[in-house]
Order: C-alpha cells, then sequence, then structure tokens
C-alpha cells in the first residue's frame, strides 16, 4: 500500500468518490462556522472597526494562492520524475482554483485597502508579487489551453511552472528592493498574524482550515472531470478507428 | 557552434526585415512617450530611465516569435536536432544571435534616445551598463518562451503573456540602476544583482530552453 497506487486513474477516482462527500461536508462546515463565528461573533477591532473582519477570507484565500501554486509545482515535479498522468491532471486542475483565490486575496485587500490606507491599490511589495503571480497563473492557464496534444501539453507547461517558480520567487524578493528603492519608510505590514489577538484568531483558523479543504475538494473534483474527459477522448478515438476500416480505408 | 552562429546572424542581416526592425521599434516608442505624457523637461527627465528600459524590453519582445518560428517552418530545427551540438547549445547559440542583432544595436542606441527624452547628464554611462548586462538575459529567457510557443500557431500573443512575467526581475533592477545613475546614486547594488540574474539565466535557462523545445520537436 503506497501512495503510488493512486497514479492509477480507477484507483484514484475511487479514492476520490469517496472522499469528496466528507471534504465537501467538512469545508462546508468550517466555512460556515468559521464565517459566522468570525463575522458575527467577534468584537470589531478598536481601531480598525468592522473591516478587520475581512481578514477571514482575506488570509486563507491569500495563504491558498500561493499553496496551489506549490501544490501544481509538486505535481509538475512528480510529472516529469515519474510520468503519472493523474498528477498532471491535477496540475491543471489546480490553476484555475488559483486564479480565483489570487482573485479574491486582491479584492478583499483592496477593500479593505480603501478606508484603511485611504487607497485601493498601493505598490507595496506584497501586493505587487501577487499580482505577478497572477500574472504566472494566467500564463500557465493560456499554455495549456493553447497546446493540443495532452502529453506536449503537460510536459510544456510543467516545465514552465518549474521555471515560473523560480521567477516567481525572484520578483518576490526583486520587488522587495525596488519597493525599499522607492518609498522610503513605507512600513504598510500586511502580517497581521503576529499580533491578531485570540479573539480573532481562532475563528480564523477555522476559516483556513475551511479553505483548505474547499481547494482540495474542489481540485479533487477538477481532477475526476479532467480523467473523465480524458477517457472520453480515449474511447472516442477508439471508436474512430473500430469504424474506420469498415469504411474501406485500410481493407 | 560557431558556423550555427555566423548563419543566424547571416541570416538575420540579409532575409530583411529582422534586423533593425527592433531598433524602429525603440525609437518609436521613446518619440511616443512625449506625445502622450507632454513635453516637460523635468517630468522627461524623470521618467527616462525608466522608458528607455521598458522600450528595450518590449523591442526585444517584438523579435522574439521569429528566434525559432522561421527555422521551425523549413525544418531546419529538425535538422539542428539531429545534429552533434546538443539542442541546448543550439538555443544559447540563437540566443546570442538575438542578442547581437537586438540587444546590441539597442545598447548602442539608448544614450541618443536618451537626448531625446532629456536624460540627466550622469546617467548615459550607467544607462548603457546596465542594458549591456541586462539584455543577455532578455535574449536567453525570450529564447526559453520562444521554444515553449513554437508548435503553436499565431503563438505570439501567448509568447508575450508567458515571457513578460519572466522579465520582471530584470526589469526590476536594470531600470533601478538607471534610474539610480541618473539622479547621481551609486548604482552598484542594482547592477550586481543584474549581472547574478543574467549570469543565472545564461547558465541554467538553456537546459529548461534545450527540454521544452525537445518536448516540442517530438
Amino acid at each position: 500500500m503506497s501512495l503510488w497506487e493512486y497514479a492509477n486513474p480507477v484507483k484514484f477516482l475511487g479514492l476520490s468518490e469517496r472522499l469528496l462527500p466528507w471534504l465537501w461536508a467538512l469545508a462546508a462546515v468550517c466555512l460556515l462556522v468559521g464565517l459566522t463565528w468570525g463575522f458575527f461573533l467577534t468584537p470589531d477591532d478598536f481601531r480598525q472597526g468592522s473591516t478587520v473582519k475581512i481578514i477571514y477570507l482575506h488570509v486563507p484565500s491569500a495563504l491558498m494562492a500561493i499553496n496551489a501554486w506549490f501544490m501544481m509545482l509538486v505535481a509538475s515535479l512528480i510529472w516529469i520524475v515519474r510520468r503519472h498522468h493523474v498528477s498532471a491532471l491535477a496540475a491543471r486542475a489546480a490553476a484555475p482554483v488559483g486564479i480565483v483565490m489570487t482573485l479574491i486575496a486582491l479584492l478583499t485587500g483592496a477593500i479593505w485597502g480603501q478606508p484603511m490606507w485611504g487607497t485601493y491599490w498601493a505598490w507595496d511589495p506584497r501586493l505587487t508579487s501577487f499580482l505577478i503571480l497572477f500574472l504566472f497563473y494566467l500564463g500557465y492557464v493560456a499554455l495549456w489551453e493553447a497546446i493540443e496534444d495532452p502529453d506536449t501539453a503537460a510536459d510544456l507547461t510543467s516545465i514552465l511552472c518549474l521555471v515560473g517558480s523560480v521567477f516567481a520567487v525572484l520578483s518576490r524578493y526583486a520587488v522587495n528592493f525596488w519597493n525599499q528603492g522607492l518609498h522610503q519608510g513605507a512600513s504598510l505590514s500586511l502580517d497581521k498574524e503576529e499580533n491578531v489577538a485570540d479573539v480573532f484568531y481562532f475563528p480564523l483558523l477555522v476559516c483556513i482550515a475551511g479553505f483548505v479543504l474547499l481547494f482540495l475538494a474542489l481540485v479533487l473534483y477538477r481532477t475526476g472531470t479532467e480523467i473523465r474527459v480524458r477517457r472520453t477522448a480515449a474511447l472516442r478515438a477508439r471508436a474512430a478507428r473500430i469504424v474506420a476500416p469498415e469504411g474501406g480505408l485500410d481493407a | 557552434m560557431r558556423a550555427l552562429l555566423i548563419r543566424d546572424l547571416r541570416l538575420a542581416l540579409r532575409a530583411g526585415g529582422g534586423f533593425g526592425l527592433g531598433l524602429a521599434f525603440f525609437l518609436i516608442v521613446v518619440v511616443l512617450v512625449p506625445f502622450s505624457v507632454g513635453p516637460q523637461a523635468a517630468l522627461l527627465t524623470r521618467i527616462a530611465p525608466g522608458v528607455l528600459w521598458l522600450g528595450a524590453l518590449l523591442a526585444c519582445l517584438l523579435s522574439l516569435d521569429r528566434m525559432l518560428a522561421v527555422d521551425w517552418e523549413d525544418g531546419a530545427l529538425d535538422l539542428l536536432a539531429t545534429s552533434p551540438l546538443p539542442l541546448e547549445g543550439v538555443l544559447a547559440v540563437k540566443a546570442v544571435a538575438h542578442w547581437i542583432t537586438t540587444g546590441l544595436p539597442l545598447v548602442v542606441a539608448a544614450p541618443a534616445l536618451g537626448v531625446l527624452l532629456n536624460l540627466a547628464p550622469g546617467g548615459y554611462g550607467v544607462l548603457v551598463l546596465s542594458l549591456a548586462l541586462g539584455t543577455p538575459a532578455l535574449s536567453m529567457i525570450g529564447a526559453f518562451g520562444a521554444a515553449l510557443t513554437v508548435g503553436i500557431k499565431r503563438g505570439g500573443l501567448l509568447l508575450s503573456l508567458l515571457v513578460l512575467p519572466l522579465y520582471v526581475p530584470t526589469l526590476i533592477f536594470g531600470a533601478e540602476a538607471a534610474r539610480r545613475g541618473a539622479e547621481g546614486l551609486d548604482p552598484s547594488t542594482p547592477l550586481l544583482f543584474l549581472a547574478g540574474i543574467t549570469a543565472g539565466v545564461l547558465a541554467c535557462m538553456p537546459f529548461a530552453a534545450g527540454a521544452v523545445l525537445r518536448v516540442n520537436l517530438r
């Protein structure tokens, strides 16, 4: 019994079908509890008022935006090294989810930023690197869509994912440098984890768990869809091959 | 390797269109900037390093899809793939040829265009140095992008979408060095970072580009 057993699409589908109802249910419960707790049952912050509550959407989605890319990186590596199709399809399935997470993080950040910083957007290092991450996601998905042959597409996108990861990290620190060069003393820190009080901390943890479960459920579900689409294409191709000789092509 | 380099250079020079086009594009971008932001000298002085870097980057991007597409269409790339020279070497040579025909003219022309944009007098040396250090990285990253999209019909737009995010670090350090030079600050830190990125890209990128080209030639 090893993890690699689930590289078999049939085994994978069986497992994901057994897991998915639980994942959906747990994600729904976590999100419902976390968000209700966070939005209605925690006090307002004495400086930020009720705007602080957007943290329950912003932090988990930002976390998952980065982790989704990380998962794609691992899946791409597995595809390159061990050639498991499920892995390549999982990377493909995760990308749009990652895009949505990035967008949620950017939008909630902008909504929070308007009353707090007085602006929807600032060229702060973290904001900028998230925007760049968004561009990387777009390029990755566009490349998947542009190539017809699935194996070629999987190879190319996985290498793009590796190269993109290196450059995403580079950009993250390059942007840091550039910003300090431009705005000395800009102290917009999004790193709230340290000064978050326990009342906000526990619902936040529940929300993060909810987002993780939601991400897992979405990726498993979408991977299953991709596997079925691939299987349909294979069946069609086989049917076409069986029909073709009767038309007198080969015989 | 040398034969391939000479062949590529000769093709770029004689086959019309490619050579000088990037340079003309660079000129037009720079000329259009005063039209769009107004001719105030102080404003132009302030934005000149950034505009020159952006113009050079876009001019580099413009000629990328020609780097491999022509050889792909007439089958020369397949011959190169079966030659004793590894594909990584082929792509490195292609990037060098691209740099000589696109990057180098941009580096040489940048000071003249700096005059048009009223660049601060002290900034010319650093601008040329930063472009000379940065454009090889642009060509090499571009070779990776070209190898990635070579099999796709009308891949030009996709190429830009894939390559531009990869250009971010180079642009940040290059433009920052040029800006510091123009304002009379010490540009050595961003210049060193820029050189580091270029060296890293030149060392590692041929392998990534070779891997994707091999997939595309399968």
